[in-house]
């Protein structure tokens, strides 16, 4: 059994708290952890615009060590952000982050919103268009790295792709009313 | 028209019209969007950012052809303008700060009259902003609302069905809306029930700070309020949030204005004329003395203690004596020390000679 850092009971939640870019592993019983956790009265007036940033860092509660660390590696496939890139800064590479890290992401949206769906307003041209759009971001880069690593075949693949989604969208615009 | 012609004029949220406007200053909403084939901010390149303005600037030349926008719209490269002109559009809340200082292709769409502007390649791709004087959301929000519809017409934002509008920063996906309230809380201060009234808001996921956005001071009495969450209610409803609680703070404004007046009339007439007289008189003077004073002055005006003064007026020297401002007016750069001389000279030239018999100055 592992000992609460704090007390003698046993650590339940294993914390990675991120001082100066650092992480410093805390592993603390139920009663620590919430204490360490809810931020004081002046710290919630002080912080209350990083309250993303905050939260990402401190969303880890209940992963382990191990766990978290992979985590952390993992990388969307269409801007390369890595998890831990997202907890240092509190903001997402693309739009692509919120369905690739969305088991991560969904604890700490109910932590800001009390809420994970989405009631409001909905684009009247393209509600169902932008997850296609969305894969130009990877392919415009892939076709970036296959230009400076002089694979032209590649290249002009991806350079096709692009133009089918480019033109696919445009005629949908056309068409709309 | 000319990024100059804005500094000797008076913006919209500077006007003093409006409903409950001896409290509440303005009324503000402003969108958060992306264009769902780039990479948020964080992870753009230079060509990207291009690429993402030269866009939007599509998009909007196509609205000013229309009539949808005023065919004196300014397009400003914010790279491109000097650091004061930069900062000017900061005090004016055209821009924000972070825009102001980040690097790369950024840009600004402002409306001559204010009510309306755009921040391209801030936090997110675009962020744009309606702005009216005193208590007025519900036009607020239909405005932008419609503005909002004329510009995705040829825009894909990024959308999730589940998530609603996908931002930088998860605090503002869903709706992307921050429906904001400026208001003049001065005797809530002075009777020390402010801190009071920040932690039920904040109670009730609304967040207030200072006059200039996030981690600004709140200087010369003057508070946002704002919703704070963004997903999982409609626009509608975010709006209603901030509009319901706002008639319950001016309620309260007024109360500590009456208890002072009933308890210390004195202690505080003495407080605005001293403040008044200041004004009228120093030889130097920070910005942060004068907002200081000015709030008294205002107050003052609204309870009838001062009489040869209007709000416009009061409305407008809170912002022209800010620092770029005071530089844009006399048309030179000038340091701290140079600037309190040309503030206090600027507020006695405003504030002299306008006494009921004199109602030719201005």
């Amino acid at each position: 059994m592992m000992k609460c850092q704090r007390c003698d009971r046993q650590a339940t939640f294993h914390i990675t708290d991120l001082i100066d870019g650092k992480p410093n592993e805390l592993h603390l019983c139920e009663e620590c952890a919430q204490s360490f956790l809810s931020p004081s009265e002046e710290e919630v007036a002080e912080v209350m615009p990083a309250m993303a940033g905050l939260l990402a860092q401190h969303l880890a509660v209940g992963e382990t060590a191990d766990q978290l660390a992979r985590l952390d590696q993992r990388s969307c496939p269409m801007c390369g952000i890595t998890f831990l890139e997202f907890r240092k800064k509190g903001r997402l590479g693309c739009p692509h982050d919120y369905a690739f890290f969305a088991d991560e992401l969904e604890p700490l949206l109910m932590n800001i919103h009390d809420e994970v769906h989405h009631i409001g307003k909905v684009p009247k041209r393209c509600p169902q268009g932008a997850d296609q759009q969305t894969q130009l971001i990877r392919l415009r880069r892939e076709m970036k790295e296959a230009v400076a690593a002089e694979d032209y075949e590649q290249a002009s693949q991806l350079r096709d792709q692009i133009r089918e989604i480019e033109t696919s969208s445009q005629t949908s615009d056309d068409t709309s009313p | 028209m000319h990024l100059d012609d804005l500094a000797s004029s008076s913006g919209e949220w500077l006007k003093g019209s409006g409903p409950e406007s001896d409290i509440v200053i303005s009324s503000r909403i402003r969108l958060a969007r992306n264009l769902a084939d780039f990479p948020f901010i964080s992870r753009t390149t230079e060509s990207d950012r291009a690429e993402i303005e030269k866009g939007v600037r599509t998009r909007i030349d196509a609205l000013l052809q229309t009539g949808s926008l005023s065919p004196d719209t300014l397009f400003i490269n914010v790279g491109d303008i000097s650091e004061v002109d930069r900062q000017f559009l900061v005090e004016r809340q055209l821009i924000s700060r972070e825009l102001s200082e980040s690097e790369g292709a950024r840009a600004a769409v402002i409306d001559p009259s204010e009510r309306f502007s755009v921040m391209i390649n801030e936090e997110d791709h675009l962020r744009f902003q309606v702005m009216q004087s005193g208590l007025d959301l519900t036009s607020a929000w239909e405005k932008i609302n419609d503005l909002d519809d004329l510009i995705e017409e040829q825009l894909t934002y990024a959308f999730s069905d589940k998530l609603g509008y996908l931002t930088a920063c998860p605090t503002n996906v869903g709706t992307g809306v921050r429906v904001s309230v400026m208001l003049h809380l001065p005797a809530l201060v002075i009777t020390r029930q402010i801190e009071k009234v920040f932690k039920s808001l904040q109670k009730i996921n609304l967040a207030v700070r200072g006059l200039y956005g996030e981690g600004s001071q709140a200087m010369g009495d003057f508070y946002q309020v704002s919703n704070q969450i963004t997903l999982g209610l409609t626009e509608e409803e975010l709006t209603k949030k901030v509009a319901d609680v706002v008639p319950v703070l001016i309620d309260y404004e007024r109360q500590a204005r009456e208890f002072l007046v009933r308890e210390s009339q004195e202690t505080l007439h003495d407080r605005v004329s001293r403040a008044y007289g200041i004004l009228r008189t120093a030889q130097t003077i920070s910005s942060e003395e004068t907002m200081h004073l000015l709030s008294s002055v205002r107050m003052g005006i609204n309870l009838g203690l001062i009489s040869d003064l209007e709000i416009p007026t009061v409305n407008k020297l809170f912002v022209h004596t800010q620092p770029a401002h005071l530089q844009k007016l006399s048309g030179v750069e000038l340091d701290a020390a140079d600037r309190n001389i040309e503030r206090a000279t600027y507020l006695r030239r405003h504030l002299n000679g306008k006494g009921p018999n004199d109602p030719s100055q201005n």
